[in-house]
C-alpha cells in the first residue's frame, strides 16, 4: 500500500526500529547485570526504548488507520523489513561494549532528539521532547561507566577501548540521509543528521580524552539497515523477541 | 529533633504545569468525576492518585459519552496499563459505562506536575518527593546527610539513595 503519507510513515517506523532492537538488546542483561543496581539501571533504560518504540509504533499505525497495530509493526516484520541503524543490532558484548554503544547513541540521541523537538509534525515533537527528558539520564549514565572503565584498571581499559574499536566501523552510519528523511526535511519534519556529525565529533572527542581513551582509528565502515540489509544477528534477535506471536498468532497479554 | 516536612524551608509557588491543570479542574463541568476519580491511584505507589502524581490531564464529558485524558510518566512505564484499567472499571463501577482514555504526550509529563500533596504522600511513605535542591532528605529519618546509589532504582522513576545517618536505603522521585 502506497500512499503520500508513505514517506513519514516509513521515517516514524524507522526510528521506533531504531529504539525496539536496542531496548531489545539491552534488555538481554536483566539477571546479568555486574550488580544488583546496574542490573535494575539498566533493564530501566531497556524499558525506556521500549516505550519510545512503541510511542513511534503507535503514530505510524494511526498514520496507516489502523491497517496495522503497533504490536503487529513490532512482532509481524521480519528481518528484511526492520529498518534499524546496524549499531543497535550488534551482539551486547561484554558490559563494557555495552556501555560503549550506549554512550556512542546516548549522544546521538542527545543531539537529535533536540532538533526533533522542533519538527512540523506535532507528534514527532511530542516525542522528542518525553524521550529527551530521558535521554539526558541515560547520557549521564554512559557517559560515567566510560569515565569509570577507561579510567579505571588496564583490564577495564583495555575492554572499553576494545569496545570502541569494534563499534566504530558503525557510527558512520548514524549520519547518513535516507531518501524519505531528505524529503521531509524540506518539509521541516526530519532532522538533517549530517549536520549532527561536528557536534557530536566535538562532544565524543572530549569524553573519550577526560577518560583516556584513543579515537579509533578504523577506516571501515557499514551501513545497509536503513535498507533493510542487516547483520546475521538480526534474525537471532527476532527469532527471540517475536517467537510468541509467531508461534500463538495473536495471542494477547 | 524537629521533623522537617517536604517544603518546610520552601515558598510554595505553584509550578507552571501544575497550575494550567488546576485550573483546567477547577473550571470543569463535571467536577463529581474528577472526586471520583481521586480513588485511583499509581499502582506502583499506592499512596498518590493520578491527580496528584500529575497523570489525569483532562475529563470531558458529552451526553453519556466520558473522555479521561492522561500523560505517561516515563515511556515505557508498565503502570499505565493499569492505570487506564483502573479509570474504566471506578467510572463504570460508579454508573457511567461509557469511558474512553486517551493518551496525551504534550506537554511531557513533569515531576513539576505533582501536586504539593502528592509530594507529601510520598515522602511519608517512604519515597524522597523530585527536588531541584542538591539535598535530598531521608524520609526516614529526616537527615540531610543522604548519599546516591544509583540513578536508576525499583522503577524507571526513581533513583536509590542511601542515608548516611540511619543507614537505610531508600527510594528518592527523580526530577523529570
Amino acid at each position: 500500500m502506497m500512499n503520500d503519507k508513505q514517506p513519514l510513515i516509513n521515517y516514524v517506523i524507522a526510528l521506533g526500529d531504531d529504539s525496539m532492537i536496542l531496548g531489545q538488546r539491552l534488555s538481554e542483561w536483566c539477571y546479568h547485570g555486574p550488580f544488583l543496581e546496574e542490573d535494575l539501571a539498566i533493564t530501566n533504560v531497556a524499558l525506556d526504548f521500549i516505550g519510545r518504540a512503541q510511542m513511534f509504533y503507535e503514530y505510524a499505525s494511526k498514520l496507516e488507520e489502523g491497517a496495522r497495530s503497533a504490536d503487529d509493526i513490532a512482532f509481524l516484520r521480519d528481518t528484511r523489513d526492520y529498518r534499524n541503524l546496524l549499531i543497535v543490532e550488534l551482539p551486547v558484548g561484554d558490559f563494557a561494549f555495552t556501555m560503549a554503544r550506549q554512550l556512542i547513541v546516548d549522544l546521538f540521541n542527545q543531539l537529535y532528539l533536540g532538533q526533533l523537538a522542533k519538527s512540523a509534525d506535532p507528534t514527532l515533537a511530542a516525542i522528542a521532547v518525553k524521550a529527551l527528558k530521558e535521554t539526558d539520564y541515560h547520557l549521564r549514565r554512559s557517559h560515567d561507566w566510560v569515565l569509570r572503565l577507561g579510567d579505571g584498571t588496564d583490564e577495564s581499559h583495555q575492554r572499553i577501548q576494545q569496545g570502541f574499536d569494534q563499534l566504530w566501523g558503525y557510527v558512520s552510519e548514524l549520519f547518513v540521509m535516507t531518501a524519505d528523511e531528505s524529503q521531509l526535511l524540506a518539509e521541516k519534519i526530519s532532522v538533517d543528521r549530517s549536520a549532527l556529525r561536528d557536534d557530536w565529533d566535538t562532544q565524543l572527542n572530549s569524553l573519550l580524552n577526560e577518560a583516556t581513551l584513543l579515537r579509533p582509528d578504523t577506516d571501515w565502515q557499514l551501513s545497509g539497515g536503513r535498507e533493510g540489509l542487516h547483520t546475521e544477528h538480526h534474525g537471532h534477535l527476532l527469532a527471540e523477541m517475536q517467537f510468541i506471536q509467531r508461534a500463538y498468532p495473536g495471542l494477547k497479554w | 529533633m524537629v521533623a522537617a516536612t517536604v517544603g518546610s524551608n520552601i515558598i510554595p509557588i505553584l509550578p507552571e504545569l501544575f497550575n494550567r491543570r488546576q485550573k483546567k479542574r477547577q473550571s470543569s463541568a463535571c467536577p463529581e468525576l474528577w472526586a471520583l476519580l481521586d480513588q485511583v491511584v499509581d499502582p506502583e505507589i499506592p499512596v498518590i492518585s493520578l491527580w496528584d502524581l500529575g497523570v489525569l490531564q483532562d475529563i470531558i464529558k458529552e451526553d453519556q459519552q466520558i473522555n479521561v485524558v492522561i500523560t505517561p510518566t516515563y515511556s515505557g512505564c508498565p503502570a499505565m496499563f493499569e492505570m487506564e484499567r483502573d479509570i474504566v472499571q471506578t467510572l463504570s463501577a460508579a454508573g457511567y459505562p461509557s469511558v474512553a482514555v486517551e493518551t496525551q504526550l504534550s506537554p511531557a509529563w513533569s515531576t513539576e506536575m505533582i501536586s504539593a500533596e502528592g509530594r507529601q504522600q510520598l515522602f511519608d511513605y517512604g519515597i524522597a518527593p523530585p527536588s531541584v535542591a542538591k539535598i535530598i532528605i531521608c524520609p526516614q529519618c529526616s537527615s540531610k546527610n543522604t548519599q546516591l546509589l544509583s540513578q536508576f532504582g525499583s522503577t524507571a522513576c526513581k533513583a536509590l539513595y542511601k542515608c548516611n545517618d540511619c543507614l537505610e536505603p531508600f527510594d528518592y522521585f527523580k526530577c523529570l
